[in-house]
C-alpha cells in the first residue's frame, strides 16, 4: 500500500489514464448509447407526428396564396389609402388584369377567390365572373372595363379585403375561430347571429364537464366496491369494467345506437312495460342526451381504473379509527375516506375531460346537430367546406386547451405514472 | 367494509343493500351494450330490436344470415383484408422503435429524459382529430395521403406510446446486475440483449405490441383522413355503415370484434401474470 501516493498527482485507472477522465469517458459512452437507442423513435415521431402538428400550426396563419396569385396587384395596392372612399387608380387595375390573366390560365383564381371569400362574402363570385370575361377585355382603360363587368370593383370593400390579406401570414383564421373579424375599424365581433365557434367551444366544454361529472358519479361507487370486495370477487367484476374498455369504440357506439334509437331496445322496453305510450317515444339520440350517455359509457373505465388504484391504497383502519372515535358513517366517509380519494378523482377527472373534449366519432354518430363537438366542426372544414386554414386554427385552439389540461394532469399524476389496464 | 357486521342497524342494512343494487345497475350499464348486440346479431329479421320470435326463443327468430353477409359481401371482406394488411405492419414498426426507445429511456444516463418522454407520449395525448388534421395536411404535402404507407406510419406513431409505457413498466422491475453479469462473462451488448434482457422483458413487449395492434385495428379517425378508399379498414366501413346505410351486418361484425377483444384481454392477463412471476423469480 505504500505505492499509493494520495497527494501526489491524480488517481489513475488500471490502464494508466486518470480516473476522472476514464469515468467521464465511460459516462459519455453510456449517454451516447442511450441516445442512440432513443434516436430512431424520436426521429420517427418527429417526422410522422410532430411535423404534421407543426404543419397545422403553420397552416393556421399561412396566407401565401394571395401574394402568390396576385403579386403585382398586392404591390400596386400598397400605396392605396383604403379610407379615401374611392376605388384605386388605373395602375392597380392594370396590375389586377395582368395577375388575373396568369391566374385564369393556371386556374388558380378560384382558389384565391374562395380564400378571400372567407373574409368578405361575395368576393368569390366577383372573381369567377371577372375570370370568365377576362379574355374578352381589351388593352387599356382597365378600370372602366372591370367596373363594367361588375360594379363591385368600383367599391372599396373588395380592395380593402385584398389589401388587408396581402401579407404572407394572417391572423384571419384565428379571428374567425373566435367569431371575430378584422375590418378597417379594427377587430370586432361578428354579428350575434353568425357567432358559432365560441358557442361550439363552450358547448364542447359544458358537455365534457357533464360527461366527467357523470363518470365521477358512476365510477366512484364501482371503484369503491371493487376496492373493498375480496380479491377473487373483485377480479371477476373487474372483467365487467375491462371488457368494455377493450371493446372497439365503434362496436360500443353502434350498440348505443341500437339501444337508444326511437325504435330501439330501450324505447321498445319502455313501451311494452306501459311506461310511455307508443306515440311519445323518447328522443334519446341525435341530441346532447345521446352524446352524454354514449360517451359516459365509453370513458367510464378511464375514471374507474385510476380511482380504483387510489382507493386500493387507503387503509381500512382510517375509517375504523374515525368510527371508534365516535364519527357517524357519513362523517367517517366524508371527513376521512373521501379526502383520501381526491387524487384519484383528480387524475381520472382530468383524463376523462382531456379525452372527451377532443372526441369525434361518437358525437358524429349519435350527436345529431345539438350534440356535436368542436372536433366535428374541424372535420367538416377539412372534408366538406375545404376551409383548411380555419380547420387548422380551430385545431390549434383545441390543442392549446388540451395541452394546458395535460400540464395539469402531469402535475397531479405525472406522465410516467400512466398505467394501462 | 365488504361484509355487513352482525351489529349493523336497520339503516346500515338498508344502505348496504341499496348500495349493492346501485353498483349492480352501474355494472349493468357497463356491460349491457355488449350483451345486447350479441343476441341481436343473430336476428333473422333486418331489425335492430328484439322480435317477438326472438323473445319467445323460437329458433325461427334466429339466423346466421348477418354473419353470412359479413363473410361474403365484398365491401366487408375488402375492409377486413385492409385492416389485416395495415395493423400488423403498424404494430411491427411501433413495437420495434418503441422497445428500443424504452430501453434507452430506462437507462440512468439518458439526458433530457422527461422532455423526450413527453414528446414520445404525445401521440396518445393529442386528440385524434388534431393528429388526423395535421397528418392530412402534412401527408398530402409530401404525397403520402391516401397511400398504404401513409396509414401505416400514422398508425405506428399512434401505437408507440403504448409500447413505451408497457415496456418501461416491465423494465422498472428489471435487475440490472443480470446485464453486468452477462458482460462479466464476456457477452457483447447485442448478445446480452437477445439472450438476457429480451426474454425477461418479452411479456411487456408483447403486451405493448397488443396495445399497438388494437390501436391500429380499432382506429378510425386518422384513417378516415389519411387513407383513401383503397385503404378502407373495418372500423371505417362500420363508420360509414352506421352513418349511411345502417345494416344489421354491423352487429355481426361487432360480435366478431368483441370476441377478438376477449381473446386479447385474456392474452394480456396471462402475460401480466407471467411477467409478475418472472419478476418474482429475479433476485434483488
Amino acid at each position: 500500500m505504500s505505492d499509493v501516493q494520495v497527494n501526489d498527482g491524480p488517481m489513475l485507472a488500471a490502464d494508466g489514464t486518470p480516473l476522472k477522465v476514464s469515468i467521464q469517458r465511460a459516462l459519455r459512452r453510456q449517454k451516447i448509447r442511450a441516445l442512440l437507442l432513443v434516436a430512431p423513435l424520436f426521429l420517427f415521431i418527429c417526422i410522422t407526428f410532430l411535423a404534421p402538428i407543426g404543419d397545422m400550426l403553420f397552416r393556421s396563419v399561412e396566407n401565401a396564396i394571395v401574394p402568390e396569385t396576385l403579386p403585382q396587384t398586392v404591390v400596386a395596392l400598397k400605396t392605396w389609402d383604403s379610407k379615401s372612399g374611392e376605388a384605386p387608380s388605373e395602375k392597380v387595375f392594370a396590375a389586377l388584369y395582368a395577375d388575373l390573366k396568369v391566374a385564369v390560365k393556371e386556374k388558380s383564381h378560384t382558389r384565391v377567390a374562395s380564400r378571400l371569400n372567407y373574409e368578405s362574402p361575395g368576393v368569390a363570385s366577383l372573381f369567377r365572373k371577372s375570370g370568365r370575361r377576362i379574355k374578352r377585355m381589351q388593352e387599356g382603360n382597365y378600370k372602366e372595363q372591370f367596373i363594367k363587368i361588375d360594379k363591385d370593383w368600383g367599391k372599396t370593400v373588395v380592395w380593402e379585403t385584398i389589401q388587408r390579406f396581402s401579407g404572407n401570414y394572417t391572423k384571419g383564421y384565428f379571428l374567425a375561430s373566435v367569431d371575430a373579424k378584422e375590418t378597417v375599424d379594427g377587430i370586432s365581433m361578428k354579428p350575434e347571429g353568425e357567432r358559432i365557434y365560441l358557442y361550439m367551444l363552450l358547448r364542447t366544454m359544458i358537455l365534457s364537464v357533464v360527461i366527467t361529472g357523470t363518470c365521477v358519479l358512476l365510477g366512484y361507487p364501482i371503484a369503491y366496491i371493487l376496492s373493498v370486495l375480496p380479491l377473487r370477487t373483485s377480479n371477476l367484476l373487474m372483467i365487467l369494467v375491462l371488457l368494455p374498455f377493450w371493446t372497439s369504440l365503434l362496436v360500443r357506439t353502434s350498440a348505443w345506437i341500437v339501444l337508444l334509437q326511437q325504435q330501439g331496445v330501450i324505447n321498445d322496453l319502455l313501451v311494452s312495460l306501459g311506461i310511455i305510450g307508443d306515440q311519445n317515444r323518447l328522443e334519446l339520440m341525435y341530441n346532447e342526451t345521446g352524446t352524454v350517455i354514449a360517451m359516459t359509457h365509453i370513458l367510464l373505465p378511464f375514471m374507474i381504473l385510476p380511482l380504483y388504484s387510489v382507493m386500493k391504497t387507503i387503509a381500512p383502519s382510517y375509517v375504523r379509527a374515525a368510527k371508534s372515535l365516535g364519527a357517524s358513517d357519513w362523517t367517517a366517509f366524508w371527513r376521512v375516506y373521501f379526502p383520501n380519494t381526491i387524487p384519484g378523482i383528480g387524475a381520472g377527472g382530468v383524463l376523462v375531460f382531456i379525452l372527451s373534449i377532443g372526441y369525434y366519432i361518437t358525437p358524429e354518430l349519435v350527436g345529431g346537430t345539438s350534440g356535436i363537438f368542436i372536433s366535428n366542426r374541424i372535420a367538416y372544414h377539412i372534408s366538406s367546406s375545404l376551409n383548411w386554414g380555419l380547420a387548422a386554427a380551430l385545431g390549434v385552439m383545441l390543442l392549446v386547451v388540451v395541452m394546458v389540461l395535460y400540464f395539469i394532469y402531469d402535475k397531479i399524476v405525472g406522465i410516467d405514472n400512466v398505467k394501462l389496464g | 367494509m365488504s361484509a355487513l357486521p352482525p351489529y349493523a342497524s336497520t339503516g346500515q342494512k338498508a344502505w348496504f343493500y341499496t348500495f349493492r343494487t346501485i353498483c349492480g345497475l352501474i355494472f349493468l350499464f357497463l356491460i349491457m351494450p355488449i350483451l345486447v348486440i350479441i343476441p341481436l346479431s343473430f336476428n333473422a329479421e333486418d331489425f335492430f330490436t328484439f322480435t317477438k320470435a326472438m323473445l319467445a326463443l323460437d329458433p325461427e327468430g334466429y339466423s346466421l344470415k348477418h354473419y353470412k353477409d359479413f363473410f361474403t359481401n365484398s365491401d366487408w371482406q375488402n375492409a377486413l383484408a385492409n385492416s389485416v394488411r395495415i395493423a400488423p405492419m403498424a404494430t411491427l414498426l411501433a413495437t420495434g422503435f418503441g422497445t428500443l426507445a424504452a430501453i434507452g429511456l430506462s437507462q440512468s444516463y439518458m439526458p433530457f429524459r422527461s422532455a423526450v418522454m413527453a414528446v414520445m407520449i404525445s401521440p396518445m395525448i393529442v386528440p385524434l382529430i388534431i393528429s388526423a388534421a395535421g397528418m392530412y395536411f402534412f401527408y398530402s404535402r409530401i404525397g403520402m395521403q391516401g397511400t398504404y404507407w401513409g396509414v401505416v406510419l400514422a398508425h405506428a406513431a399512434l401505437g408507440t406510446p403504448f409500447v413505451i409505457i408497457t415496456v418501461t413498466a416491465t423494465l422498472v422491475g428489471f435487475d440490472k446486475s443480470l446485464v453486468r453479469a452477462a458482460a462479466n462473462m464476456g457477452a457483447g451488448p447485442v448478445l446480452t440483449f437477445f439472450k438476457v434482457q429480451m426474454p425477461l422483458i418479452l411479456p411487456g413487449v408483447i403486451s405493448g405490441a397488443l396495445f399497438a395492434f388494437i390501436t391500429s385495428f380499432d382506429e378510425v379517425v386518422v384513417v378516415l383522413f389519411v387513407g383513401s378508399a383503397s385503404q378502407k379498414t373495418l372500423p371505417w366501413q362500420m363508420f360509414t355503415g352506421l352513418r349511411e346505410q345502417i345494416s344489421p351486418t354491423i352487429l355481426a361484425v361487432a360480435t366478431v370484434l368483441v370476441t377478438i377483444s376477449i381473446l386479447l384481454l385474456t392474452t394480456l392477463e396471462l402475460l401480466r401474470r407471467r411477467s409478475e412471476r418472472l419478476r418474482g423469480m429475479s433476485p434483488g
